[in-house]
């Protein structure tokens, strides 16, 4: 008995040392992605490359920057978040306040948002790239915010929806109690939830930044700082890729760099999203 | 490893002397959660072959209590255990105590039935395989023997390998008995077991109880003063983590020698 | 009074309107792709556009074989990576972690959920490929030049490890603790209770999450474009390049106007996609939400 219960504890060590492998290896990948982009894009980093747009023979390797494409980013991230929560919002408020969030209508609207997340980006860009051409719409700064701003939504919706169950059922009850419309307890209901707002505003806009297949298509690429909507605009992904692919070392090693300044854009905004979750937690308890 | 103590020597004595070593004593035993002093000093001495009721108000510590016994808090966060609880005159909390030895000699019969997800033989012969026994005899003989003492075994005989969640909820009690009792606890310890269940089913486990206390040391966590009336030869009562009071049930029910426990005993306080 | 009833009325109409538009809006994806797809599947019966592996538009032949394979292996691979180091280290962070680092790894797979997949990409071209092709292929006496469904298969491992992580961890917790107490009292060791009774219960719900994982690896797109090679040829083994479907639609789509049928077969590709993935989404979705349901019950 006493051998069979030592066998068995050394089993479950045996287990826990590989879990810790396992997590570690997780973990590990993180720093690497994160190491590897340090390592290659900080020797080619310089002032240049965040404040000046592509001069001529930029991509031989002659001088020049990427503030065309990382303005062109935060213009179409910013304006896709925009629309993508002015759009959600309502959605997510309509779904669980204004009618029963267990209804049929909810339910299956809450499944096809989950299914909507689930659809990748190039799907949504090929479709929006069609529809363009249809109407005789060339690739611009309006088309990649409209195909950004339908790939948010969904994300949009679901975080608001988790974030509104969350909500104590007795303040929902006693916003009702007071006699309050359900548009008034709704926003009651929100400012309940700000932060949490805030944290679903980052997100998307993280993964408006980030995306790349979206774009790809539909809002083209331009040296220049985009001015309307209707002109083809820049972004980081998409320069990255670009610049990547060319077989000048010099033209690389910005890829590299605009690599670094993208994921500290994203870096900072996974810090703020932590810090803002981490503080609301706090409050809550 | 682990260096354990001879179990079988004590065992032995304690057969021979039932009534004078405790199988289980609680010495000095302070329990806190998130700094919160949830159990205060606790010592009590449960007598062998006897059911002794926990009672008290709703958050007085009582299933608490009853969970330190088997260690089974060791995994909840923010918590901080002093003291001492003896099995067998060992210290299942000294540093060296091994856990699963020490679970394996209580068996737990909780709030709801919990039958593990898999059929009614696999329940039962799930102690036991996973203590080295996989004869495949000895098994159905164990299996058998258990659900007989439980009184389920006419009952599903010929459904051995349907899926334990088929049962009605008292027959799904009694098989997490049975579950227990087939690792050969010495100890039984229940959870307001009864508390999800029927009158009937109820008064089934009551009696299994009853009878079973004549091979085990069993301890109840209860708030129905009555069901600790009905089966409990021992009652302790708990009040804000404290022990007010502890012995022979008609003597706590009848003259409780504390104020609150007179108030508690006349209903004053639930 | 009135002005309050009427904002209450007008908020009601607006966002149910939205919420028939995000409707219109999913059908006419449907729509549209089916539409597009229709001349391609007048020229060539669906089974042979399915089963044959000759790629080349300009002649007439389109052969999805080559796309659907380099999907398929790339995700299998990825998930030969993924599966078990996630439910490890899930199992890891539920039981055994300690709070303080659970406290710290959490944020960390976040972190690794927000990064955009074209870092993935990058950090792919330059770790993953040179990698495959200088070290782990001449191991097996193979010459590759790196880019591969196995470099590939990696990189969408990595990217997969927080959805997959974020989904079992959320399941491992709606394990009721009575369960595990019952096993627990019996005397098993904590690893047999998760062996034997956590995985066990849990089981329908590690699958969505790995259903689930499997949609997001299909649809991504750029991060495997670049590490994969993209011939249209059925990879042999897992040092050959391969092309996944989402890679065929995003490298083609800009020039395809003027082959004939071209822009039909791009536009059946993201329709073939499209579908797997949402019956993939809809499974995974359907047993989660059960699952959740239960829980709260």
């Amino acid at each position: 008995m006493t051998n069979n219960i030592n066998s068995r504890l050394r089993k479950e060590k045996i287990a826990k040392v590989i879990m810790q492998i396992a997590g570690f290896c997780i973990i590990g990948s993180l720093f690497l992605i994160v190491g590897i982009i340090l390592y290659k894009g900080v020797p080619y980093l310089s002032w240049d490359m965040i404040t000046e747009t592509p001069k001529g023979g930029f991509y031989i390797g002659k001088s020049g920057g990427i503030l065309n494409a990382i303005l062109g980013s935060l213009y179409l991230a910013s304006a896709a978040t925009l629309l993508a929560i002015i759009i959600g919002i309502p959605i997510s408020i309509y779904l669980n306040l204004y009618i029963k969030s267990d209804s049929i209508i909810s339910r299956s609207a809450k499944l096809m948002f989950d299914v909507l997340y689930g659809i990748p980006s190039i799907v949504y860009g090929a479709i929006a790239f069609s529809i363009m051409i249809w109407l005789g719409i060339r690739a611009s700064l309006l088309g990649g915010i409209l195909t950004i701003t339908l790939l948010t939504i969904p994300i949009v919706v679901r975080t608001v929806d988790e974030l509104i169950k969350t909500i104590p059922e007795d303040l929902k009850n006693v916003t009702k109690s007071l006699g309050a419309t359900r548009w008034e307890s709704s926003l009651i209901l929100l400012k309940y939830i700000k932060t949490g707002l805030f944290t679903a505003m980052l997100l998307a806009f993280g993964r408006a930044i980030g995306d790349v297949a979206g774009v790809l298509l539909t809002t083209g690429f331009s040296d220049n700082i985009p001015k309307y909507l209707d002109e083809p605009a820049a972004t980081l992904p998409l320069a990255i890729f670009f610049q990547l692919s060319s077989p000048i070392p010099e033209v690389q090693g910005r890829a590299y760099a605009s690599a670094l300044i993208l994921t500290c854009i994203i870096l900072i905004i996974v810090i703020c999203t932590h810090i803002l979750t981490s503080k609301n937690n706090k409050q809550k308890i | 490893m682990y260096s354990y103590p001879n179990i079988e020597k004590q065992q032995t004595e304690n057969i021979t002397s039932p009534l004078s070593t405790p199988h289980l004593q609680i010495k000095n035993l302070n329990v806190y959660i998130d700094e919160k002093h949830i159990l205060k000093n606790i010592n009590l001495e449960i007598p062998n072959n006897s059911i002794t009721s926990i009672i008290g108000p709703s958050g007085c510590g009582k299933t608490t209590l009853l969970k330190t016994l088997n260690r089974l808090l060791d995994d909840s966060k923010n918590i901080q255990i002093t003291g001492s609880v003896l099995v067998n005159g060992e210290d299942i909390y000294a540093k060296n105590a091994e856990v699963t030895h020490i679970r394996k000699k209580m068996g737990l019969l909780s709030q709801r039935p919990f039958p593990l997800p898999m059929s009614i033989f696999d329940n039962i012969a799930y102690g036991p395989r996973i203590h080295g026994e996989h004869n495949k005899k000895i098994l159905n003989q164990i299996v058998e023997n258990q659900l007989k003492n439980v009184g389920l075994w006419e009952e599903v005989k010929d459904r051995l390998h349907h899926y334990a969640s088929q049962l009605s909820i008292g027959q799904q009690q009694r098989l997490c008995l049975a579950r227990g009792l087939a690792v050969n606890p010495e100890i039984i310890l229940g959870d307001e077991s009864t508390s999800a269940l029927d009158p009937i089913s109820t008064q089934t486990i009551e009696n299994l109880l009853v009878d079973l206390k004549k091979d085990y040391t069993i301890i109840l966590v209860t708030h129905i003063l009555r069901q600790a009336r009905r089966v409990s030869d021992y009652i302790a009562f708990i009040y804000n983590g404290e022990i007010l009071e502890f012995g022979k049930t008609e003597e706590v029910l009848l003259h409780p020698r504390n104020e609150i426990t007179q108030q508690y005993v006349k209903g004053f306080i639930s | 009074m009135k002005l309050r009833l009427l904002k209450d009325f007008l908020f009601n109409k607006i966002s149910s309107l939205l919420l028939l538009c995000s409707f219109l809006a999913i059908s006419l994806i449907f729509i549209i792709l089916i539409y597009k797809s229709i001349p391609l599947l007048e020229y060539q019966n669906i089974g042979s556009i399915l089963s044959q592996s000759v790629w080349s538009p300009l002649k007439g032949n389109f052969g999805f074989l080559p796309f659907i394979m380099g999907t398929a292996w790339v995700t299998i691979i990825s998930l030969c990576f993924a599966v078990p180091l996630c439910l490890l280290t899930s199992i890891y962070l539920v039981e055994y972690a300690p709070d303080k680092l659970r406290k710290i790894v959490l944020p960390l797979i976040n972190t690794l959920a927000a990064l955009p997949s074209v870092l993935y990409g990058v950090w792919g071209v330059l770790f993953i490929v040179p990698l495959m092709g200088e070290y782990i292929a001449p191991l097996f006496g193979i010459v590759s030049s790196g880019y591969s469904v196995l470099s590939g298969g990696i990189v969408l491992a990595v990217m997969i490890f927080p959805i997959m992580i974020s989904i079992i961890v959320e399941v491992l917790h709606t394990i009721p603790k009575e369960l595990k107490s019952a096993s627990l009292s019996l005397g098993a060791t904590k690893w047999e209770t998760i062996v034997k009774v956590n995985i066990k219960k849990a089981k329908p719900g590690i699958i969505a999450a790995i259903v689930l994982a499997i949609s997001r690896a299909l649809g991504e797109t750029i991060a495997v474009l670049m590490v994969c090679g993209n011939i249209p040829k059925v990879p042999q083994s897992i040092f050959d390049a391969g092309y996944p479907i989402p890679a065929l639609i995003a490298n083609n789509f800009g020039e395809m106007m003027s082959i004939p049928l071209y822009d039909s077969a791009l536009m059946f590709a993201a329709l073939l996609l499209l579908i797997i993935i949402l019956a993939f989404n809809l499974i995974a979705r359907v047993v989660l939400n059960k699952l959740e349901k239960n829980h709260n019950d």
